[in-house]
């Protein structure tokens, strides 16, 4: 695959800079609204945002089985904060719409509300070094991970970054930073 | 490990583009908005068109009001202080509120100087009706940034109007030749290394949503199409007649603005839209928007 081209999830949220992140490395972005915007991607990024109104709109919009269909098909996905919720197969106290795909157990709001957002610089040896700048907004964390789920990077104990085959995830926000590591790191597992 | 950072603070601002801000005034209000799929919402005593009919002095909401709101949903929740009240500020930070809107629906505690916002861990969004005004609330550490409109009147005439103008002075800004954006920034009011950082950028530096005024699905569509990041829905919901059929249906024309097949079938049968006023009858002091400055 020469040049992939990712679909960023534009329903709500942070989509601007994923698109802008994986277009500055050379990747196609296009901004996926409705179902037939799926057409010709190769892959797909989930943004942070509100995991409950983009969970709902997927219903709404027929998207969430087709997508989920496509992962589950081998599609790349890469999740970010609310992106990584929406992924997961269980959610604490929840029964929002999810795409379920990972085996993990999800804790949304972990360390608390915006006042308690951070910014740390995050040990990540999947992405070599200097240590990764992690941005955590209302982030979550996995509270269990299933035997096939790698743990990429953790939080005092607990895991914020893992892959699962085909499946990327991070309760932080690397779009917001302007390391493309993490986002090279995907593209990578698209085959590029 | 940082807390408290302009980054942590824009960034939540970020998290919330695409997406509709609701009003609400109790925990059943703000359970319709989550379910119709708000992105925040904005814990109230009242909202904008109760406090425009009540008239007197409107103050920040007891915390009672607010703590159960938060109790209730998981999104954030945002709540109000007036301007340049920095205890209450204080106070809905101590709370643990996600994001204070410095407001000119509630009465201002300072005619001089709004709250210095830097100096907080919580974020801060402010109203604007014009790009001088943006970038000074952005100087005194606004992370976040909507248009005015006219509050509590479901009528978007001000709302355009101050998006309008705020998306002219931008484009203004960037034609400029180098030599005149130091006079533009004197007139504008704004510091010269903020105009700089817009010039450079061709956009505010921060998130800006639409405010004041909107009432339906297609009144928030016009204001995505006229640039805006989302929108706040103050008294529009539920002061409306079906207010979660017509929350979801904001919530839906606010990601697909473009789609008019859509927007047409999830504009029908939404029942009573809330009562608007017309801005010309509405008597200059009484004008929320000329609050701030």
């Amino acid at each position: 695959m020469v040049r992939p081209c990712v679909g960023v999830l534009a329903l709500q949220g942070a989509f601007r800079e994923h698109a802008a992140a994986v277009t500055r490395l050379g990747a196609e972005a296009r901004e996926v609204r409705q179902l037939g915007h799926m057409d010709g991607i190769d892959a797909m990024i989930i943004p942070g945002g509100e995991s409950t109104t983009m969970g709902k709109l997927l219903v709404e919009l027929g998207m969430l089985d087709p997508l989920r269909q496509r992962i589950e098909n081998g599609m790349p996905v890469y999740g970010s904060c609310a992106g990584l919720i929406l992924l997961c197969r269980e959610i604490e106290n929840s029964t929002q719409p999810r795409l379920g795909v990972l085996d993990a157990t999800v804790r949304r709001n972990a360390f608390g509300r915006q006042v308690d957002s951070f910014e740390t610089e995050l040990d990540l040896p999947e992405l070599g070094l200097p240590p990764f700048p992690a941005v955590f907004i209302r982030a979550p964390v996995l509270t269990g991970v299933g035997s096939r789920v790698r743990v990429l990077a953790e939080v005092r104990g607990q895991a914020v970054a893992v892959r699962q085959d085909n499946v990327l995830a991070t309760s932080f926000h690397p779009e917001l930073t302007p390391d493309t590591r993490l986002h090279r790191y995907f593209l990578d597992m698209c085959g590029n | 490990m940082e807390q408290g950072t302009i980054r942590l603070k824009t960034g939540l601002a970020e998290m919330l583009k695409g997406g509709v801000i609701m009003d609400v005034t109790t925990p059943e209000q703000a359970k319709i908005a989550e379910e119709a799929g708000a992105c925040a919402v904005m814990a109230l005593e009242r909202v904008p068109a109760d406090i425009r009919a009540a008239g007197g002095v409107a103050r920040m909401a007891d915390p009672t009001i607010v703590k159960k709101i938060m109790e209730v949903v998981s999104i954030p929740v945002m709540a109000k202080a007036r301007i340049g009240h920095f205890v209450e500020a204080r106070v809905l930070e101590a709370l643990g509120v996600d994001y204070i809107d410095e407001s000119e629906v509630l009465t201002p505690a300072d005619d001089r100087y709004h709250i210095d916002k830097r100096d907080f861990t919580v974020p801060f969004v402010c109203g604007c009706r014009n790009l001088g005004e943006a970038l000074r609330r952005i100087a005194e550490g606004a992370a976040m940034i909507r248009t005015k409109g006219e509050p509590g009147t479901g009528n978007v005439v001000e709302a355009v109007r101050h998006c309008r103008q705020v998306m002219d002075e931008i484009r203004m800004l960037c034609a400029l030749p180098d030599a005149e954006v130091p006079n533009f920034a004197k007139e504008c009011g704004a510091p010269l290394e903020i105009c700089l950082a817009v010039r450079n950028e061709g956009r505010l530096p921060v998130v800006n949503f639409a405010a004041g005024g909107i009432a339906t699905p297609a009144d928030a569509a016009l204001m995505m199409h006229l640039g805006c990041d989302g929108v706040f829905v103050g008294s529009g919901i539920f002061k409306s007649g079906d207010p979660a059929k017509r929350a979801k249906a904001i919530v839906q024309a606010v990601t697909n603005y473009k789609d008019y097949a859509l927007l047409a079938e999830i504009s029908r049968d939404l029942g009573e839209p809330m009562v608007g006023i017309e801005i010309s009858s509405i008597p200059d002091a009484e004008r929320m928007q000329e609050r701030g400055w």
